[in-house]
């Protein structure tokens, strides 16, 4: 498998298949872990990093869930298969922008990815479709164990897993689900739901995490604290919330829909039309549209469009993803030219 | 002047990099300075450059200071306030008196109740041991007790293997 294989795959969280995932998009887990002999990422030099990336694809050989994996070197990989590869949400930002041997490794269907030499030596991440956070966590427990058992993890018994950022320790876990709110944004009831997860410690961030805003009306929401409570308990509480998020979202949408249906149903229309028209189009604009749209499928409004294409389209329609189909580099105006075209073409 | 990593070129990239008042100055010429990241149009990471030259005179500069070092990775408390982030496993340890307040701020706790690894590290201990046995040995060396001093090598081959066999 190569990474231009992934490109046509509909895996993964894209699919849009689990329970509930008209508003829950994807749930994902991430781990954080550091091998206990090397400096850790950011204060180690180039040589130990080698070292580490070494050892950690000695172990990744010998993983039978790895078996199929791809594994990807950054230093051997141009602009925008990076960006391809951050738009498919299998790693971050600060992994590109790191300089220097880091690393990862996805699995066959999407479902996880592991970063090597980020801001841990490893991140490990499960996602899946909509909402099953136990999934997740069961699939990524087998994986770590089996890395547990290769390679020996920085962990002290009272602080638990030591990590580069203090903020990570104990677990090493983040846990989210991302999650699409148009109801609560029109109702402009969404200020009020944030203020009251953060007082839960928890946090919320858009699609493309830290710093993005809400863009397409997605908001990603994770637990802040990673030490002092148990993995399950973390995600039986983050569970909860995101459980009364659903339900305010499916109430705001009922009240939308019963109460200012014409408003409601023309801004759902006029994005339909232009997305099915237009000959030049921002991803902004896309977002926006898309998440009307969504909307729409959801609402039973619109019924030529499956809610899997238009997941897809989210991130068919982006930079990067453009430039791989066409197989060269686009200048912004030949990609809002290009992300047009496409959208008429999937959207018959 | 000449580059100070190769010796061959002449150094034509100047740094300076001031920490805690102290500065230390690399001269390196411009094949050594890409070669460790440094790129004239794009910042580059200091603590990568450094780190590989400068290792043992920042350790000196600190501990003439009397700042506490981690032993692991040399990492002093003011450079993790400056990153942000830990240089080693150890530092947990070695800070432990500003990090625990630090974990309770953030987390709300300071005791893990999670997951354990299968493997759990034993290589800091063993590095330990077979310093404490190295002592011994050395010792017995020099009050002749040399049947003593065989025992103990055996013992260090054991460890030495077995810590890098793990």
């Amino acid at each position: 498998m190569n990474l231009n294989d992934l490109f046509g795959a509909k895996e993964g969280w894209l699919k849009s298949t689990g329970p509930d995932s008209d508003i829950v998009i994807s749930s994902r887990i991430r781990l954080a872990r550091n091998l206990s002999s090397y400096r850790f990422t950011d204060w180690a030099d180039r040589k130990d990093r080698e070292k580490v990336l070494e050892e950690v694809k000695r172990s990744f050989d010998k993983n039978i869930y790895l078996k199929k994996s791809l594994f990807l070197k950054l230093e051997e990989l141009d602009e925008i298969d990076k960006r391809f590869l951050l738009e498919r949400q299998l790693i971050s930002r600060e992994l590109i922008s790191k300089k220097g041997p880091g690393a990862v490794c996805i699995s066959e269907k999407e479902i996880f990815s592991i970063m090597v030499n980020e801001e841990d030596h490893l991140r490990i991440q499960v996602i899946q479709s909509g909402f099953n956070l136990l999934e997740s966590w069961r699939i990524i427990e087998k994986i770590t164990d089996a890395l547990s058992s290769e390679l020996e993890f920085a962990y002290s018994p009272k602080l638990g897993y030591l990590t580069a950022c203090p903020t990570n320790a104990g677990t090493g876990m983040r846990a989210s689900a991302m999650m699409h709110l148009p109801g609560l944004i029109m109702k402009k009831s969404i200020e009020k739901i944030l203020e009251a997860i953060a007082k839960l410690s928890f946090t919320t961030r858009g699609l493309y995490g830290e710093g993005t805003e809400a863009a397409g009306n997605f908001f990603q929401i994770s637990n802040q604290a990673t030490l002092g409570r148990s993995e399950l308990d973390i995600i039986n509480n983050l569970e909860r919330i995101i459980k009364q998020v659903v339900d305010y979202e499916k109430k705001s949408r009922l009240d939308l829909l019963e109460n200012h249906s014409s408003a409601l149903e023309d801004k759902i229309w006029r994005a339909y039309g232009i997305l099915k028209n237009a000959r030049f189009i921002s991803s902004d604009e896309t977002m926006e549209l898309l998440s009307m749209v969504r909307l729409g499928v959801d609402a039973g409004l619109i019924k030529d469009i499956e809610r899997s294409l238009i997941n897809e389209l989210f991130v068919l329609t982006q930079p990067a993803h453009l430039q791989k189909m066409e197989h060269k580099k686009l200048t912004p105006a030949q990609r809002d030219s290009k992300r047009a075209q496409l959208i008429r073409e999937k959207i018959k | 002047m000449l580059c100070e990593h190769c010796g061959k070129r002449e150094a034509v990239v100047h740094i300076t990099e001031t920490i805690n008042k102290n500065s230390a100055e690399v001269h390196l010429c411009d094949i050594c300075a890409q070669g460790n990241g440094f790129n004239s149009s794009q910042p580059f990471a200091l603590a990568d450059l450094l780190a590989g030259l400068m290792d043992e005179a920042e350790i000196d500069l600190k501990k003439k200071k009397g700042l506490v070092t981690c032993p692991g990775c040399g990492m002093a408390f003011e450079d993790f306030k400056r990153i942000g982030r830990f240089g080693c496993a150890q530092c947990y340890e070695t800070f432990k008196e500003s990090i625990y307040p630090l974990l309770e701020k953030i987390h709300g706790a300071v005791k893990h109740t999670g997951k354990m690894p299968r493997k759990m590290p034993i290589v800091v201990k063993k590095e330990s041991e077979i310093q404490q046995f190295q002592e011994k040995l050395k010792k017995a060396v020099e009050k002749e007790e040399f049947e003593e001093a065989a025992v103990i090598r055996d013992k260090i081959k054991e460890l030495e293997k077995k810590k890098d066999g793990a």
